[in-house]
């Protein structure tokens, strides 16, 4: 537990590093990041919350099956997208074309457009869920058991 | 032999290589040899984008790009593939040393090799 | 008589290793038949605007696939190994 201008501070913190997580994630079809990138950020934020605040603390609230949840259910989208396409070949890009997320953009350099990109965007979301949860959940788990005698300063 | 290339990257791809395998040798604390499989994987994850590099390129994104030749999109997947997959191996040692720690007291490569019945 | 082993073994590979990294393309103009294809022909066929993410979850999807199910193995491992044991 750190001093009380540390505990204000990374409340107000969290939520930055949460939109710019979200952010990255959700623009991977337009500009550089994607999903592995954007669910190491996420867990990066879980960490300046367990530094700031404690393992114990948040252990309270934040179990591990929590986690496990989020893992599982970000894995299980990823592969159910990829057998999506079944009809021609495993992982074929069924949605090219189709009015959800579809539209193939002007060839060469142009401004960005977010609903293009196909079946990528969908799979992002997924991955970052696998890695952000992965990664908390290595974080909680190695900070509980590092901790578990009481250091007296 | 014209001109041999003096290609600086790959050089330094070189001695990052070499001296993780003499730290991995040569040391008997298993921290330290943990952190020598983490200097390899650091050089070959390097290795693999200075392969790709084209002179006077810009990023492989065609989002407000100017007009130039463009970088080898295909060895900075396989990089992401290779740094996600060395983090989750960092993780796992990590714990079978603090594993070992905690059953034997020691972190020497020699002592805990040793069985106990 | 194991020192010596080591010692030479280590020299001869770290002079492989010095003498491929003269031996290999200059730096700066590589091959590329497969790149060409992908930079020519990834707006069309994926829809997306940025090629290394058309690689990673299009083309080789198949790599990407293995990568995710790594991370959730490594992390069941590590989850498993710290979990406390209950007596009785």
């Amino acid at each position: 537990m750190m001093s009380k201008i540390v505990r204000t501070m990374s409340n107000f913190l969290i939520l930055v590093v949460l939109v710019y997580g979200l952010y990255i994630i959700m623009h991977g079809h337009s500009t550089p990041g994607g999903g592995f990138q954007g669910g190491a950020v996420v867990a990066s934020g879980v960490a300046l919350l367990i530094v700031a605040f404690g393992s114990h603390s948040i252990h309270e609230n934040l179990k591990e099956h929590h986690l496990s949840i989020l893992k599982s259910t970000g894995l299980l989208i990823f592969i159910g997208l990829a057998f999506g396409g079944m009809a021609r070949t495993f992982f074929y890009n069924f949605l090219v074309g189709s009015p959800i997320f579809g539209h193939i953009p002007p060839l060469g350099p142009n401004p960005g457009e977010m609903l293009s990109g196909g079946v990528i965007p969908l799979m992002d979301i997924g991955v970052s869920l696998n890695v952000a949860g992965g990664l908390s959940a290595i974080l909680l788990v190695m900070a509980l058991a590092i901790t578990a005698t009481e250091v007296e300063e | 032999m014209e001109g041999i290339p003096f290609n600086i990257p790959f050089l330094a791809v070189a001695a990052m290589i070499g001296i993780a395998f003499y730290i991995i040798v040569s040391q008997r604390n298993l921290i330290k040899l943990v952190m020598g499989l983490s200097i390899l994987a650091s050089g070959v994850n390097l290795f693999l984008i200075t392969l790709g590099y084209r002179e006077g390129g810009i990023a492989p994104v065609y989002t407000h790009a100017p007009t130039e030749r463009m970088v080898l999109p295909i060895p900075q997947a396989l990089t992401l593939t290779s740094i996600v997959i060395a983090v989750a191996c960092l993780a796992l040692m990590l714990s079978m040393v603090v594993h070992i720690y905690r059953h034997t007291g020691d972190i020497d490569a020699e002592k805990s090799r040793q069985m106990k019945g | 008589m194991r020192k010596i082993a080591i010692a030479v073994s280590l020299t001869v590979f770290i002079a492989f290793l010095i003498a491929a990294a003269f031996l290999i393309h200059p730096f700066g103009s590589p091959p590329s038949q497969m790149d060409d294809y992908i930079i020519e022909n990834a707006q069309r066929e994926t829809g997306a605007n940025n090629a290394v993410t058309a690689v990673v979850f299009d083309y080789r999807g198949y790599d990407t696939l293995g990568e995710a199910t790594i991370l959730f193995t490594a992390v069941v491992g590590v989850v498993m190994l710290f979990r406390k044991e209950r007596r009785g």
